[in-house]
C-alpha cells in the first residue's frame, strides 16, 4: 500500500518503523489491551442500568474513595520526600550512600504482604510507633492512614528512580549562576531547580500513584478493611469474586480501569506541558 | 572597583591548589588569567567571586574584606564556560534574574526590571529575542545573554571563566573583539580565565600567567611576551624554542661547541628563543641542524629543525619563497635570545627567573 502511505515509505536512517510498530501493537494487544478489553466486554453484558447500579453502589463508592484519595495522598507525600532523598543520593558523597541507595529498592522487591504485615506490626496501637502515636490520640493502623503509610511505603522508588537521573543532570554551574546573582538558596531551589525537575516529579507522582490505586497485598494487612471506611476497591473485587458476584466485581474494575487512565492522561498531557516548557529531556 | 588578593592560599584535601598569592588588579582593568589546566586560574576566579573559601588570606573590594562576604552578598557578574543559563526561563527572564532576587526593599518594580533587562540585551546585540528560551540560542548568543545576565546585577567586579572555550574559532574571535568594546565602553573591573595564551596577549591589559598554583608572571602583553620572566612564561606564551646550554667565559655552549653567542654570567642555562628572531642561511653561523620538516604559518614558512647527536628539537621561520627540503643542513643564529638558570639552587629551571637578555 504504497500509495496510501506515503510518508512512512519514505527512505530514513533508522528504518524499521512498519516492523517495530506492528510488533508493539502485537505485544501491547496481548499484555495489556486484551485482558484489559475483558473486563469492558464482561461489563457490556451487564447492560447500563445494571452497571449504574452495580458501580454507584455505597459500599462501592466509598471503597473508590480511599483508594484514590490514598494513593493520591501517599504519591503527593512521596514527590516531596522523595525528592529529598533523591537529592540527598545525588547531590553528597558519604559512607554509607551506596547502602541507603541500594535500600531505595527495597520495596520494589520486597513481597507486598512482607512489607504489610512489618508495618501493621510497627504502627499497631502496641507497635514501636503506633505505640507512642497512639498515646498522643493518633490512631494509623486499621484507618485510611495506615493505608496512606503502606502506599507511601511501595510508591516511593518509583518516585526516588525518576527524579534522579534528571536531578543528575543538573549542573552545579546553574546554582552557583543563581548564587552570585544574589538569589537565595530557597529561591535557587524553587525558582531555578524545581522548575526543570517538575516534568521529572510529575512522572514520578504519576507511577507511585498508579501503583498505589493497584496495591493490595501491603494494603489489606494494615488497612483493617472496614466496609466504608477503611476498604480499598481491589479487596471489594476480591471480596465480590469471593461471593461469586462476577457481575459486582467486573464494575467495579470497569470504574477502576475508566478513572486511572483518565487521571493517567491527564498527568501524561501536563507532564508533556511543563516538559515543553521547562526543558529537560 | 579595585580588587587586591593578599597571600591567599587554597587547598583541596591537602592539595594545594594555590599556593601563596598576591594581585592587586586596578580598577577598570581587564586582566586575564592564562596557564595550563590545574594551573589554578579557575579556583583563583572562583576565590575572588566566592564560589570557594580561601584557605588563608583575604580578598579585597576597594577597602571592604570581600572574603567575609557571602557569594550573594559580594555582587560579583560571573559568566561560566558553559553559559550556565537557565533554560526555563526565557532570556528576558534570565537576565532579569538577578534584579527580582533582591531583596524587596531593593527590588526594582517589575516593569523596571524588564526595561533594565530590555536595555542590556540591546547592549549586548539580542534585541529582539527577549522572548526566545536559552535552547533555541546559539552558541554565541547564549555567552552574550549569560553577559547580560551578570552585567544586570550592577556588579562590582565582572568575572568569566573560559568565556570563549565552547565556540568555534570564528565567534570567539568576533566576541573577543566585541567584549574589548564593551569593556571599554562600560569599564567594569574585569578577570577573564583563558588556557588561549593568544586570548590572553589580544583582549587583556594585563596578563596573569600562572603554573602549578602560583603567579609565574603578571604585566602587559608587551612585557610578557618580550621579557618573559620565567623559563615557564617563555615556553607558555608564543611560539619559541628551547636548548640547554652552559655559559663558560662569557660564551655560550651547545653540547659542548660554541654557538657564536656571547653572555655575561657562568653555569647551566637554558636559552629561549622565538621562531621568528633567528637569523638563517649560510654565512648566519654559529648553530647548524638538520630540516625535519616544514609548514606554513601564515606569512612565513616554519622549519624544524634538529641538532646535534641529541636530536634537539627548534623551529626557525623562513620567507615563504625560500624552500628547504627536509634532510638538508641549514646555518641559523638567534638574533635575540633569554637565558634562565638551569636548576641550581634547589630551584627548578621553569621558576627561576631571568638573569640575561642578550643580543647576538
Amino acid at each position: 500500500m504504497a500509495l496510501a502511505l506515503p510518508a512512512l515509505r519514505r527512505p530514513s536512517v533508522i528504518p524499521g518503523f512498519g516492523l517495530t510498530l506492528g510488533f508493539t501493537i502485537l505485544y501491547l494487544s496481548l499484555v495489556v489491551l486484551i485482558p484489559l478489553s475483558g473486563v469492558v466486554w464482561r461489563t457490556a453484558d451487564l447492560g447500563w442500568a445494571e452497571f449504574l447500579r452495580l458501580a454507584t453502589d455505597e459500599r462501592t463508592l466509598a471503597a473508590l474513595k480511599v483508594s484514590f484519595g490514598c494513593a493520591f495522598a501517599a504519591a503527593a507525600l512521596n514527590v516531596v520526600f522523595g525528592a529529598l532523598v533523591a537529592w540527598v543520593l545525588v547531590r553528597y558523597r558519604f559512607p554509607g550512600r551506596p547502602l541507603l541507595d541500594a535500600a531505595v529498592d527495597l520495596p520494589f522487591a520486597l513481597p507486598t504482604a512482607v512489607a504489610g504485615i512489618a508495618l501493621t506490626a510497627l504502627y499497631a496501637p502496641d507497635g514501636w510507633i503506633g505505640g507512642p502515636l497512639a498515646a498522643l490520640g493518633l490512631k494509623i493502623a486499621w484507618t485510611p492512614l495506615g493505608i496512606v503509610v503502606a502506599l507511601v511505603f511501595v510508591g516511593l522508588p518509583f518516585v526516588v528512580r525518576t527524579v534522579q537521573p534528571v536531578m543528575e543532570e543538573i549542573e552545579r554551574e546553574i546554582e552557583e549562576a543563581s548564587a552570585t546573582l544574589g538569589a537565595s538558596r530557597a529561591r535557587t531551589v524553587f525558582r531555578v531547580l524545581a522548575p526543570s525537575l517538575s516534568p521529572a516529579l510529575l512522572t514520578g507522582f504519576a507511577l507511585a500513584f498508579a501503583r498505589g490505586v493497584g496495591e493490595y497485598g501491603s494494603v489489606i494487612f494494615i488497612a483493617g478493611n472496614l466496609p466504608y471506611r477503611s476498604e480499598i476497591a481491589p479487596l471489594l473485587i476480591v471480596i465480590r469474586l469471593e461471593e461469586f458476584n462476577y457481575a459486582a466485581a467486573t464494575a467495579i474494575a470497569a470504574v477502576m480501569l475508566a478513572i486511572s487512565f483518565a487521571m493517567l492522561l491527564a498527568i501524561n498531557s501536563l507532564q508533556a506541558w511543563s516538559r515543553r516548557r521547562y526543558g529537560h529531556g | 572597583m579595585e580588587v587586591r588578593i593578599e597571600a591567599v592560599a587554597k587547598d583541596f584535601d591537602r592539595h594545594p591548589a594555590l599556593h601563596e598569592i598576591d594581585l592587586a588588579i586596578a580598577s577598570g582593568e581587564l586582566a586575564a588569567l592564562v596557564g595550563p589546566s590545574g594551573s589554578g586560574k579557575t579556583t583563583l576566579l572562583r576565590l575572588i567571586a566566592g564560589l570557594e573559601t580561601p584557605g588563608r588570606g583575604r580578598i579585597l573590594f576597594g577597602e571592604e574584606d570581600a572574603s567575609r562576604l557571602s557569594v550573594q552578598a559580594r555582587r560579583v557578574g560571573f559568566v561560566f564556560q558553559h553559559y550556565a543559563l537557565f533554560r526555563h526561563m526565557t532570556v528576558l527572564e534570565n537576565v532579569g534574574f538577578g534584579l527580582s532576587a533582591r531583596p524587596r526593599a531593593l527590588r526594582p518594580a517589575r516593569a523596571e526590571i524588564d526595561r533594565r533587562a530590555r536595555e542590556l540585551l540591546e547592549l549586548v546585540q539580542l534585541g529582539g529575542l527577549e522572548k526566545r528560551y536559552p535552547p533555541q540560542l546559539s552558541g554565541g548568543q547564549r555567552q552574550r545573554v549569560a553577559l547580560a545576565r551578570a552585567l544586570a546585577i550592577e556588579p562590582r567586579v565582572l568575572l568569566l571563566d573560559e568565556p570563549f572555550g565552547a565556540l568555534d574559532a570564528q565567534v570567539r574571535r568576533d566576541l573577543r573583539r566585541w567584549l574589548r568594546e564593551l569593556h571599554d565602553r562600560t569599564g567594569h573591573t574585569t578577570v577573564f580565565v583563558t588556557h588561549d595564551q593568544e586570548e590572553a596577549l589580544e583582549l587583556a591589559d594585563r596578563v596573569v600567567v600562572m603554573s602549578q598554583g602560583r603567579i609565574e608572571q603578571a604585566a602587559t602583553p608587551d612585557e610578557v611576551y618580550d621579557r618573559p620572566a620565567t623559563a615557564f612564561v617563555h615556553g607558555f606564551i608564543g611560539e619559541s624554542s628551547r636548548l640547554p646550554v652552559r655559559v663558560e667565559g662569557g660564551e655560550v655552549f651547545l653540547d659542548d661547541r660554541p654557538t657564536g653567542l656571547r653572555a655575561d654570567w657562568e653555569g647551566p642555562a637554558e636559552l629561549f628563543f622565538r621562531p621568528h628572531q633567528a637569523l638563517v642561511g649560510d654565512g648566519a653561523g654559529g648553530l647548524a641542524g638538520m630540516v625535519t620538516g616544514g609548514r606554513r604559518i601564515a606569512g612565513v614558512r616554519r622549519v624544524e629543525l634538529e641538532l646535534g647527536a641529541a636530536h634537539r628539537r627548534v623551529e626557525v621561520d623562513l620567507p615563504l619563497a625560500q624552500s628547504c627540503a627536509p634532510g638538508t643542513l641549514l646555518a641559523f643564529r638567534p638574533t635575540a635570545f633569554r637565558l634562565y638558570p638551569l636548576a641550581g639552587e634547589g630551584r627548578p629551571a621553569d621558576r627561576a627567573p631571568a638573569r640575561q637578555l642578550a643580543h647576538g
